[in-house]
Order: C-alpha cells, then structure tokens, then sequence
C-alpha cells in the first residue's frame, strides 16, 4: 500500500467526541424524526417493525431501543449482557485481539453498547433481527461492541444497518463484532451501510464458525463514506464449517473504501468462498480477500470483480494460502470497464446505451444471491437505482 | 422495407464488403448462402450497426429512413432484430427480465411466449449463462417474439442444434415471418398480411430452415460480394452439386 494510502485511512481519534452523548430511549420507531426515517429504511431497517424477530437501536453513545418478542432468541444491550452473564468470559474480548490497533484499543477502553444476540439451542428464528447503529451528531465518536452467539443447531438472520442523521458531517464509527457460530448452527448477517460523505468507518470482525457451522455473510455499501475499513476474519475451525461472503461497493468520488476479508480454513471439509462486486464512479476501492486452507480436504474460491465506470481507481488484491497438500483453493478476479459487447447486444434490443450500461451495472450487483428478505431487497434495488442516476 | 446500395465495410481496416448491392421488399424472406468468411456475419452486423463494422462508402435505407449510421437501438426501436449467433453473457440479468425489456412496454405474457419455445425453465436464469447451441437460439427467438421487428435478421438458424430443436426453430421463425398465419372468421388472410408485414433476411448452409418457412429469393456473398441471384431452392442444389467455385464465375 502506498503511502498517501496509508495516511487517508489513518484517522486521528481524538478529532471526534466520545463523551456525553447519551439519548433518551424511543419506544416506538415510528417516532423518529421524518428525514432519519429514510436513512434508516436504506440502512435495511423495518421501522413497522412486523417483518423482524426483534429491534436493536443504538444512538451515538448509548441504547435507544431494544425489544424481542420471538422466544428462542435475546436481545440486549451489550452492557447489559455483561452484567447478566458474569462479564461473558467465553466470548467477550475473545475472538479480536484488543490491541489489534488504535480503534480496537478505543473501544476496549470505553464502550457505549453495541448488541448482544443469542439464540437458543436448535431454536430457528424464521424472521430477521435487525440492528441499528445510529450516528444523529455532528463530530460524534461512536464505540461499539456486538457479540452474537448462535446456539448449535439453531438459525438466524441478522440485518445490521448503519446510518446518520440527515444533518451530521463528520463522525467516526468503530465497531467490535465477535460472532460464534456452535455446532449445526447458521447465521446469515447482512450488513448495510448508509453513512455520509464525511463520516469514517473502522467496524473490526471475527467469526468463529465450529463443526458443520454455517455464516453467510453480506456486505452492502452503495453510498458516499470518507472511508471505511473493513476485514472481517472468518475461522472454519470445525469439519464441515461452511461461510460464504458476498459484498457489493459502490464508490463515487470522495469515498475511500478498504473492504475485503479472510476466511481460514482449519478443518477438513470446509468451504470457504468470498464473493466481491465493486464499482467506483470516482472513489477509491481497495479489495483485498484472503484464503488460507491449513486442513485437507478443504475448498475455497476467491471471486473479485470490479468495474471502472468513468474515473477511480480498484485495487483488487486476492491471495491464496495452502500450508498442507491437497487444498483446492483458486481465485477469479477481473478490474474494466462494462464490456461493449454486452452494451451493444442490448442496443440491439432498443435500449438506448445508458438504459444498457445501468442494466448491465444492476445485473453486476447482484443482490439476488444474498438470499435477503423481499422488502429489503426492493429498498437495495432502489438505492442502486439512485445510484444508477449518479452514475451515468 | 430495406435496400442497401453499393455498401463498402471494413473491419479494423480490412475491406471485408466489397460493394453490396440488395433490396428486400415487404413480406419477402431473403436466403442469404456462401462460404465462411465471404462476409454473411459482416453484413447481418452492419445492418443492426454494431461498431467494429465500419461503412466506408454506400447506404442502407430502411423504411425510408436512412440508418447507414444511425444507432443500433434506433434501428431496434424502427423494427429491426436480430438472432445472435453468440450472444454474450450478461451476469445478474434474468432471461424473464431482458425479455420484458425487449417488448419496450408492450403488455406481454412471458411465460406462455416461453413455453412456445420451451424457455420456461431458463427464465429465471442469466441470460446466455451456460446456454447450449439451441438453448441460444430459442432465447434469441423468445426475444424476438417479445420484440416484434418487422425485418428479421437471422445467422445460421441451424447451427449448433439437434433436429428436433430444427423444428421447433423452424416454426417459431416461421411464425415471426408472419407466415402460416391461419384465417378466422374475425380477420381474413388479407387482413392478417396486412397485420404482420415482415421481412427476413437469412443465412444459411444447410438450407434445412427452408422446410420451415417460405422464402421468395437467395443469393450468395462470395469475397465480399452477391452473386447469383435465384430461388433459394434452386442455390442450394447448385452448391450441393458444384459447391461454390461456379459462383466466381458470376462474378466476372
Ligand atoms: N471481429 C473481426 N476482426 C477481424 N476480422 C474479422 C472480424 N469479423 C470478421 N472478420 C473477417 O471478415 C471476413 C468475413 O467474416 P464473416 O462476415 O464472419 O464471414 P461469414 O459470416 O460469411 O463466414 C473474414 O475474413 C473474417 O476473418
Ligand atoms: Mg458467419
């Protein structure tokens, strides 16, 4: 990495608040003020509520909103979890390192909330939990940590949004997330990020997925972000653990994005596949994806695709790691422009060449394969459709 | 419907038409024949104008409208189509999707113009993605019927394809020719020519789509040029006889 690089992506801390920002509690989302509402619905969150298992908001430096009506699974706020669960010794500060970098370093010295999810013991939650991370001030320093645990042979699906209000500028979000996957369980996590143009990301995770455990995991960042990094680390660390990563980046001009992952193979049987589909219509994009395989026999695939639309720059940087023989691992990955010959087929079907070019661009963010509720998946192909606007 | 006058092409600087000279009237279904690489594709391109193909000297007037360098979608939108020989594949675009996108807003039922090609089961599926030789054709053909073009541009129909894929192709084509369309008390034969006037424009080797569909004229690009103007019947005789060397002979 370059060293002009290294220095958009170092934030200096102390440049944003970290005290005093506690809010009062909102019984009913549909309280929130009229101009967050639309933020929050591009941030996948369900403000009726009737489709979710449950609710988690979080605003600036503390819980807004907390609320589970759906036996088989808990939701609270991370302190009150600690408190509840004797510190959580099995999970808390157990999968990240808290001296990982500076941001970990921050939340493990002072934490405002952040989720504690679990489910019961081959409990199936068949609607999803959603989440919010809030950030409703300007200059706001937001430290989160989330735990999730999901119980063996128990399902799960966790829509993780996060946003700012309409008038924020600059603030800075670091996130912990340590999640357990335990034996035949399954999580699938969707992660949806609406933040602003200003606003700097640093949400660090590990995954821990143990014998014939499943993670799906999606990632979705269509709009504007001073920057964001993110590389989530997945262990397969039980035979037949499977986790597959999709994630979808759009970058306009101004957005600096560092979103990859890794996922280590340390079982036999285990399948790992990172998926990535990127565009920049201006910003920056670094992709790096890892795949280490450390058992046998192990699969893993590596898919980095992405699209240079006018101007920005897309750094894909997959890598490939066997330390026993016998791993399968391979890796696909491809930066250009949409091709001519896809433009010109439809051309030939009457669309014009943007009605082509936004057709093929859709096509490329596939969001079908993230497996997403109905509702959510219409308000992504709306933001991609104002995306679209901006882009051609 | 179409004349091309005098057409001169070049791909990355090559002269691959060498002077094209055709006029296709309404109703009529035009057989296209000659060897490979005497330039069948190059024209078919040229007249959907796609941009490898460069015109360098002549014309192509379609309904009256000059499109020698109009673009492709205008030529779609004024009633041209084409079947892709080798259409490229387009990821996260469902087969049902694009379909929709053809008929430009017309009210269509896209299941049942699959079933008449047996595409139901691909409509879910990318478009191209994986798609055998006559799985193309039958999405180009379930494309066209959503289309509707009024001049059906169409590459080697039989390529690639079983028999029995033959004639349900053959079929199909022969309905978006407006050919063997059946007279009802409602609308006389007169009417529905009327209705649907369309025109093909088509190429072939084989020659087995003309037990399909009713094709008036033919004639063979030859380097560049046509030559041998006859009933395509008749062409497909000659070549199966004499193969192609006779048609040098036209051209002197
Ligand atoms: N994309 C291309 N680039 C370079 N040459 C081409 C291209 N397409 C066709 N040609 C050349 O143009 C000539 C005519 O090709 P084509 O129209 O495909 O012939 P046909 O369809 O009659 O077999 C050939 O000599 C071929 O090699
Ligand atoms: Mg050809």
């Amino acid at each position: 990495m370059s060293d002009i690089e290294k220095t958009k992506e170092d934030i200096n801390i102390d440049d944003f608040l970290f005290d005093g920002d506690e809010v009062q509690e909102i019984e009913d989302l549909r309280e929130i003020d009229e101009r967050d509402k639309k933020n929050l619905l591009m941030a996948g969150i369900d403000l009726e509520e009737k489709e979710r298992s449950g609710t988690f908001l979080h605003i600036n430096h503390s819980k807004a909103h907390c609320k589970t009506c759906t036996p088989g699974v808990e939701v609270l706020d991370i302190k009150e979890a600690l408190d509840k669960y004797d510190s959580l010794p099995e999970y808390y500060w157990q999968a990240v390192d808290p001296k990982k970098d500076k941001y970990t370093q921050a939340v493990f010295e002072k934490l405002h909330g952040g989720y504690f999810i679990k489910t019961e013991k081959g409990a199936k939650i068949d609607k999803p939990i959603q989440s919010c991370l809030f950030i409703k001030k300007d200059k706001v320093g937001q430290n989160v940590h989330n735990i999730i645990i999901v119980e063996e042979d128990s399902e799960l699906h966790i829509i993780t949004g996060c946003s700012v209000a309409h008038d924020v500028k600059a603030a800075l979000h670091l996130g912990i997330s340590e999640i357990y996957i335990k034996k035949g369980g399954k999580l699938t996590f969707t992660m949806i990020h609406n933040w602003g143009p200003e606003v700097h990301v640093r949400p660090r995770s590990v995954c821990i997925v143990e014998e014939g455990g499943v993670f799906l995991n999606n990632y979705i960042l269509l709009k504007p972000v001073k920057s964001a990094q993110l590389y989530p680390t997945i262990y397969l660390n039980g035979t037949g653990a499977v986790s597959t990563s999709n994630s979808i980046l759009v970058a306009p001009p101004g957005s600096y994005l560092n979103v990859g992952g890794r996922m280590i193979l340390n079982a036999p049987e285990t399948r790992a596949e990172i998926i990535s589909r990127t565009i920049t219509t201006g910003g920056t994009i670094v992709a790096p994806g890892h795949i280490q395989g450390n058992a046998v026999p192990v699969k893993g695939h590596l898919e980095c695709k992405g699209l240079i639309l006018k101007d920005g720059t897309i750094h894909a940087i997959p890598e490939l790691e066997g330390t026993v023989a016998g791993v399968e691992l391979s890796h696909e990955a491809a930066v250009g422009k949409v091709a001519q010959e896809e433009i010109e087929y439809l051309m030939a079907r009457g669309l014009d060449e943007d009605e082509a070019t936004s057709t093929i661009v859709r096509g490329f963010l596939n969001v079908d394969i993230m497996g997403l509720p109905p509702e959510l998946k219409q308000a992504i192909d709306q933001t991609i459709e104002e995306a679209g606007e901006d882009m051609f | 419907m179409l004349q091309i006058q005098d057409l001169h092409v070049e791909i990355r600087g090559r002269e691959v038409l060498k002077g094209v000279n055709l006029s296709i009237e309404k109703n009529e279904t035009f057989i296209l024949f000659g060897p490979n690489g005497s330039g069948k594709t190059t024209l078919l391109m040229t007249i959907m104008g796609f941009s490898n193909y460069k015109v360098t000297k002549g014309k192509i007037i379609f309904k009256g409208h000059d499109i020698t360098y109009a673009p492709t979608y205008e030529r779609a939108r004024l009633g041209i189509g084409m079947s892709f020989q080798r259409p490229p594949t387009i990821n996260g675009l469902k087969t049902r999707d694009l379909v929709r996108l053809c008929s430009r807003g017309r009210k269509i039922d896209v299941g049942l113009l699959a079933k008449k090609v047996n595409m139901e089961e691909f409509l879910d599926r990318d478009i191209n993605q994986g798609f055998s030789g006559g799985e193309i054709k039958r999405s180009e053909l379930l494309q066209l019927m959503a289309q509707q073009p009024k001049l059906l541009l169409f590459d080697e129909p039989e390529s690639g394809v079983d028999l029995e894929n033959m004639a349900l192709i053959g079929q199909v084509a022969k309905e978006l020719l407006g050919q063997g369309l059946q007279p009802s008390p409602e609308a006389s034969m007169k009417k529905l020519k009327q209705l649907r006037e369309v025109s093909g424009l088509i190429i072939t080797h084989t020659g087995y789509i003309l037990d399909y569909i009713n094709a008036d004229r033919g004639m063979v690009m030859y380097n560049g040029r046509l030559c041998c103007e006859a009933r395509p019947r008749d062409i497909l005789e000659h070549i199966r006889k004499y193969g192609y060397k006779e048609c040098v002979r036209c051209l002197i």
